[in-house]
């Protein structure tokens, strides 16, 4: 049996989702190639987008996939770094803001 | 300063020991097919020499610097130099072979001490596309160098020179400590003498490698963001960006191997392998004449030491129908240029 959840070579296997259903896996992967394809944003500006995403949605074949993408791009370590920080700091703030919600519920109740 | 692998005296300064390893393990297991069961599938092997188009010569191994990547093995402790007679055995040939185009590499090509000699002689020849590969930081390098940008626009050399980032770091962190600064200041002179500026016939080309154990991205992509950067940050212009994929071959297979990335920068070679970037590869049409005058598929092969296969080894035994059509030499480290949009010495060619 498999000893982990996640085997880094299942990446490269991606593709192979659309073997069970090759209707909708194609146009997953037709939707996505024209997803980060340039337009108002650039390649490379949708590249930073998608590593930001994959470390808020804790994807690790999506961090390894877009962390690749960005050095190839030749986007800098500084700038992957900061693209983090703002899904940080999203998700961080989508934890606080949270808290006026609280802060309501408590000034009703509470005498 | 880092040191050449000749002068640590590592088991990789032998090109056999390299063949060895691009050879055996994972091709020998059969994990990964050889770069000939690969041609082969699509009917491709053995690849041919057409006719000859780009006659690249390799005037010597010594250059002032010491890059982590470097497929030559350069450094200042290399020796061997390319001579006065070689080169006129070339000379005397160049007019011969119906090269369009003549590529001066090395090392650094300045430092051969007949170097301003041949440009004179074969820029006679009537060549013409006639590139010199400088590094840019030999021209800041000593004050007898500091006129190689007049020299250059006098010959009207097409200069194509290596800058992996338009940052400092990762530009330093492969080339070596300062490069970044002293190529900034080499590419200003050159601009100011009219080299890569717009509306100038002098071209001036930027030569990307990945700095790390990855594939060049798109190189039109990398192109627009190295001239947004570079415009940006000083004011510099170039024409074109040649991105071109790390071969595994000498100091760059000896990093892969210390970064434990050998096996994946493969899978990820051969997973790229691009069929169409096969009908264009470089040693279709180049020949490679090493400092000693022998001849070669490419510059790589020259440093693998897997001779031409052809009855003519030497350029002063040029021939050009013992030549054409003759198998190109190769081996597994031909999957770099096959990779992606493929990889030359002029940049992607698929």
């Amino acid at each position: 049996m498999q000893k982990t959840y996640y085997d880094p070579a299942d990446l490269k296997k991606f593709g192979k989702i659309s073997e069970w259903n090759e209707e909708l896996g194609t146009k997953f992967f037709d939707y996505y190639g024209k997803v980060f394809e340039e337009g108002a944003l650039t390649e490379r500006e949708k590249s930073l987008i998608a590593l930001a995403v994959s470390h808020t949605i804790q994807c690790p074949y999506c961090i390894d996939a877009y962390t690749g993408d960005g050095l190839q791009r030749g986007i800098t370590k500084e700038e992957m770094m900061e693209a983090l920080h703002v899904a940080a700091a999203i998700r961080g703030g989508a934890s606080l803001v949270h808290g006026v919600q609280m802060m309501n519920k408590v000034n009703k109740l509470d005498m | 300063m880092l040191k050449s692998l000749h002068k640590r005296h590592s088991e990789l300064a032998n090109s056999k020991r390299q063949l060895e390893i691009l050879s055996n393990g994972i091709f020998k297991s059969g994990d990964l097919p050889t770069f000939k069961d690969k041609i082969s599938e699509t009917n491709q092997f053995p690849l041919k020499a057409k006719k000859l188009e780009i006659l690249q010569i390799n005037v010597g191994y010594m250059c002032n610097q010491v890059c982590e990547h470097c497929h030559v093995d350069a450094g200042p402790d290399r020796k061997e130099i390319m001579t006065r007679d070689t080169m006129q055995h070339i000379l005397e040939i160049i007019n011969q072979t119906g090269a369009h185009t003549l590529d001066l590499t090395g090392g650094a090509p300045e430092m051969n001490p007949n170097f301003r000699w041949f440009v004179e002689e074969a820029s006679k020849v009537g060549i013409k596309d006639f590139i010199v590969r400088s590094n840019l930081t030999i021209i800041t390098s000593n004050k007898k160098h500091h006129d190689l940008p007049e020299f250059f626009k006098k010959h009207n050399i097409h200069i194509v020179s290596s800058m992996p980032h338009w940052t400092k770091g990762k530009t330093d962190k492969q080339r070596g400590n300062g490069v970044f600064d002293a190529s900034i200041t080499a590419l200003k002179m050159l601009n100011a003498i009219g080299y890569g500026m717009p509306d100038s016939n002098l071209r001036l080309d930027l030569v990307y490698n990945p700095t790390g154990a990855f594939l060049p991205g798109n190189q039109s992509s990398l192109e627009k963001d190295f001239k947004k950067a570079l415009n940006a940050d000083f004011n510099i212009q170039f024409n074109n960006l040649f991105a071109i994929t790390n071969l595994p071959i000498s100091r760059f297979l000896d990093y892969l191997i210390a970064s434990d990335n050998y096996e994946d920068y493969m899978y990820a070679l051969v997973e790229a392998y691009n069929p169409a970037a096969v009908a264009k590869v470089m040693c279709t049409n180049t020949l490679s004449v090493s400092w000693d005058g022998y001849l070669y598929d490419c510059d790589f092969n020259q440093m693998l030491s897997l001779p031409i296969n052809s009855k003519a080894k030497h350029i002063s035994e040029y021939n050009e129908d013992l030549l054409i059509g003759r198998d190109i030499v190769i081996s597994q480290h031909c999957y770099g240029c096959t990779a992606g949009a493929g990889s030359s010495c002029q940049g992607s060619v698929a």
